[in-house]
């Protein structure tokens, strides 16, 4: 790939994770970290950015630990940050089973799950720490799946050969969640913790190279305010959101990661996304967001399309021997179970065909009828009757009678800024926590792994780790030039935004965006396409500086602006994104990239070119970006192919 | 299919709010909440400012959507969130009014947005479990009997949306107090600060100007996700305990 698209920069690492044996590194850092003492933690201040599992869990322990916690929302409360929406579980390595289940066993896995794209330091520390969580999250009152005996109960998740998901029903981020809530409310009321809702950071405090501060705005009164602090904590999710039809919630955004981004915070692997495979298709071109039904359903759903293109019959009417079951003829060992990105991938193979199904061409047929005659009617009711509503409200059909419509959406993104063992960004004083940083997943994330890792990060990571960082006594007074430039560029840029007046409106750039995203930058991805979408980006983004209209005024609750200003971050991450995946040319986890394959048509990792982290430094608007290497090297876990077939 | 709208426009807390008519055309497989973005794009595209309202994971679990639809909070259907309200259970050519939702407590802030961060303040005085982080006990060394654990999941799915104080004829929030203090009275981790629990949040309850609960039962009936009515017997119960232990 030609280098003017990007130039390659000096090697980062992680220069925080302890050396020596790999389970006793947390534990030496913990020893290690200089502490605060309580008396001074009452004159720090510290800013969090969002309220979900990592920004909740931070803000409530940071302000049990004395701290002064200044947390901002966008939502009316904190409770719903869309951590809440999380379905599956959450893994811990207690081994309640004995089935052999070991933090070095949850570690192993989670390496190997993110196709050896993530440090072997922050999945071990990850693994230790799960356990701590459920314990935590007991003692808290989450009312965890118990079986008659009163103890807590667990299920296999996800393609894992042993029960270490613990769960509340299919709502265990809600459950989790509110935990992190209620126990940040408690702080709340007892005046260490200021939480602010309905405001959302709109750039960052940089004063001499060091994060100090937040300019927010007031999304009732349109009022922009400045906020200092000794340091700066983001947990403000995940950018699945540039795709538009996203299964996150309609807010999600990259707003506070990116315009932290362009002070110098680094942009890490910003091209790895999840693929979910069971989500609902797309209706039509109202369409808002993308529902996923949840993964255990390929338990008992066959998977299927007419074997002839083109065959508009209803499910009904094709008969047995005019139906393909690829994955169960592909993958004849794992059938339907296949791992998330090799099930989204023959999905969208059998679509690009002209086989899928439904409106658009865009689903396979889930086919619960061979469940129903084996198990019974009421058996697979009690099994997943709560979906099946769900699915029946969605799309009017039922899925009793007629096998369900899926297809697969972008549902977790495992980029993000980058940070250390210790959680800091490239700006001194800025952490990054929970799904806002790139950290532990790597390419291909496993089930009931991003609830640990919001919930690690926030409860147990960066209380230890930030307090090391603010003994070192640094922050004076920020100076006030650096406020005003600040406060500057947001009024700026908001007025920018309210004076185009042109003929478009913010979400049908939007919805363009998110197509051009999908079509070259999703699931599988080709050095053609990715080209064109570097066309197609730029020219885009012009368009929006050009022709969108933002109705109202920016002094009091105007939906649109806001909409506005996280649509024009998503242009220019989009950009990023491509380079990103143009840049690797090999097929990692869920990022298929057509022209890295084995023979069989099957993802071919590099691990030769592309074990590193990708870590990205903004150079400007329009300019090509930096590339920095992070060599990712395995002492425990040794790389190695995965196969399904 | 082709509808009336009659939507609630108000453009601030001290306006007067009227409801204004708009025509839509819109496909029975829309969302109730995706039909509002097609009408904000044609009113965007007209130069008009768009209706402001409340949403966010569109799942039915982040509890964000509100809308009194036809009178009923969340609309006609049984245990759905507005998000979760699909256009084909409306017919083609009917009239709908749209409202927020209406309660002292829950003050307008623009069109359909309502301030409901009361809720916040009634679980800021009591509503969690004093469990610092870090030093918790080993999981397992708490059982808890399964059908505490169901009752209290049951009480936990509470969304916090608002729909019981929408639907209450006295605006009170007394379903939502009570799932709360259901959900961690029924838990052996809960019982320390049970009683002085439900005497702080009912306290707050009551200064924040929702209603008393007169037992009409709307409040259940509009819960999309059905927390039973029992929840405010358990409350009643624990209130009158803690009144008599002085808390």
């Amino acid at each position: 790939m030609s280098e003017t698209l990007y130039s390659s920069g000096d090697p980062i690492a992680d220069s925080t994770a302890p050396a020596g044996p790999i389970a006793d590194r947390w534990t030496t850092r913990k020893f290690e970290a200089r502490l605060v003492n309580p008396a001074n933690k009452r004159k720090k201040k510290i800013i969090i950015i969002g309220t979900g599992l990592a920004g909740g869990a931070a803000g409530a322990t940071l302000g049990e630990q004395g701290y002064h916690v200044i947390q901002f929302c966008f939502q009316d409360s904190p409770r719903r940050a869309h951590s809440i929406a999380a379905q599956g579980g959450i893994n811990a390595a207690k081994n309640y089973r004995n089935d052999g289940d070991s933090v070095h066993r949850l570690f192993y896995d989670t390496v190997k799950g993110g196709d050896y794209r993530s440090r072997e330091s922050n999945v071990h520390r990850l693994a230790e720490i799960s356990t701590q969580i459920i314990d935590q999250c007991v003692a808290q009152g989450v009312p965890f799946a118990r079986e008659y005996g009163g103890l807590l109960d667990n299920r296999s998740f996800g393609g894992t050969q042993v029960s270490r998901t613990f769960y509340a029903r299919g709502q265990t981020g809600q459950q989790l969640l509110l935990g992190a809530y209620q126990a940040l409310l408690r702080q709340v009321d007892t005046g260490t913790v200021e939480l602010h809702a309905r405001h959302e950071m709109l750039d960052l405090i940089v004063a001499d190279g060091v994060a100090r501060g937040v300019v927010v705005r007031d999304l009732i009164s349109g009022e922009i305010k400045s906020y200092t602090a000794d340091a700066v904590v983001l947990a403000s999710g995940g950018y699945s959101n540039v795709y538009f039809l996203s299964t996150n919630a309609m807010g999600s955004n990259v707003t506070a990661s990116w315009r932290a981004h362009k002070h110098g915070a680094y942009f890490a692997n910003p091209c790895f996304t999840q693929i979910h495979p069971t989500c609902i298709p797309v209706s039509g071109e109202h369409q808002s967001k993308l529902t996923l039904m949840s993964e255990s359903l390929r338990n008992d759903g066959r998977v299927w399309v007419p074997e002839r293109v083109g065959d508009q019959r209803a499910p009904g009417d094709i008969p047995e021997d005019e139906r393909d079951y690829y994955l169960e003829r592909i993958y004849p060992a794992f059938g339907n179970l296949v791992p998330r990105d090799i099930a989204s991938r023959a999905a969208k193979n059998v679509c690009d065909e002209g086989r899928g199904v439904g409106p658009g061409g865009l689903g396979v047929y889930l086919d619960f009828a061979d469940a129903i005659a084996r198990l019974g009617l009421d058996a697979v009711e009690a099994k997943y009757g709560n979906l099946f509503t769900m699915y029946e409200r969605i799309t009017g059909e039922d899925p009793y009678e007629r096998p369900m419509r899926i297809y697969p959406a972008v549902h977790y993104t495992m980029g993000g800024l980058w940070v250390d063992y210790d959680l800091r960004s490239t700006i001194p004083g800025l952490f990054v926590i929970g799904e806002a940083n790139f950290s532990d997943h790597g390419a291909n994330r496993l089930g009931a792994s991003a609830l640990m890792q919001g919930l690690a990060d926030g409860y147990f990571v960066l209380p230890t780790t930030i307090g090391d960082y603010l003994a070192s006594g640094l922050a004076g007074e920020v100076p006030d030039v650096a406020v005003a430039e600040a406060e500057h560029r947001v009024t700026s840029m908001i007025d920018r935004l309210l004076s185009i007046n042109g003929d478009r409106t913010v979400d049908s750039f939007h919805r363009e965006l998110g197509h051009i995203m999908w079509e070259y930058c999703g699931m599988e991805r080709t050095e053609e396409g990715l080209r064109k979408a570097l066309d197609l980006i730029p020219a885009l983004r012009a368009e929006f500086w050009e022709r969108v209209t933002v109705p109202g005024s920016g002094a009091d609750l105007n939906q649109s602006l806001e909409r506005a200003g996280r649509v024009a971050d998503f242009l220019e991450l989009a950009e990023l994104m491509v380079i990103d995946a143009l840049h690797r040319t090999e097929s990692a986890g869920g990022h298929f990239r057509a022209e890295s394959r084995t023979e069989d048509g099957e993802a071919r990792r590099d691990d030769q070119n592309f074990s590193y982290v990708a870590a990205w430094e903004w150079t400007g608007a329009g300019e090509p970006p930096t590339l920095h290497r992070e060599a990712l090297n395995f002492e425990y876990v040794h790389p190695a192919t995965r196969s399904y077939k | 299919m082709k509808l009336t709208l009659r939507i609630w426009r108000q453009r601030g807390p001290r306006d007067n709010g009227g409801l204004v008519d708009y025509q839509v055309e819109i496909s029975s497989d829309a969302s109730f909440l995706e039909m509002l973005d097609v009408l904000n794009e044609r009113l965007t595209g007209e130069g008009e400012e768009p209706v402001a309202f409340d949403h966010d994971c569109r799942e039915g679990i982040c509890g964000m959507c509100s809308l009194v639809i036809d009178g009923t909070p969340h609309g006609p259907e049984k245990a759905t969130t507005t998000c979760q309200l699909h256009m084909r259970k409306f017919a083609d050519g009917d009239t709908i009014t749209v409202e927020p939702w209406r309660a002292k407590a829950f003050p307008v802030v623009k069109d359909l947005v309502v301030d409901r961060s009361a809720f916040d303040r009634i679980i800021q005085a009591g509503g969690y479990i004093t469990a610092p982080t870090g030093a918790a006990p080993e999981a397992h060394s708490v059982p808890v009997p399964k059908p505490d654990a169901d009752f209290a999941f049951q009480a936990a799915e509470c969304i916090g949306c608002g729909a019981c104080v929408a639907a209450c004829p006295n605006g009170s929030a007394m379903l939502f107090t009570a799932a709360k203090i259901t959900h961690l009275g029924l838990l052996p981790q809960g019982q320390p600060e049970r009683y002085s629990r439900v005497a702080d949040m009912l306290e707050t309850h009551d200064e924040l100007g929702f209603g008393g609960c007169t037992n009409t039962g709307e409040c259940t009936l509009a819960c999309p996700k059905e927390i039973p009515q029992d929840v405010i017997g358990r409350l009643n119960k624990d209130l009158l305990r803690a009144a008599k232990k002085g808390r």
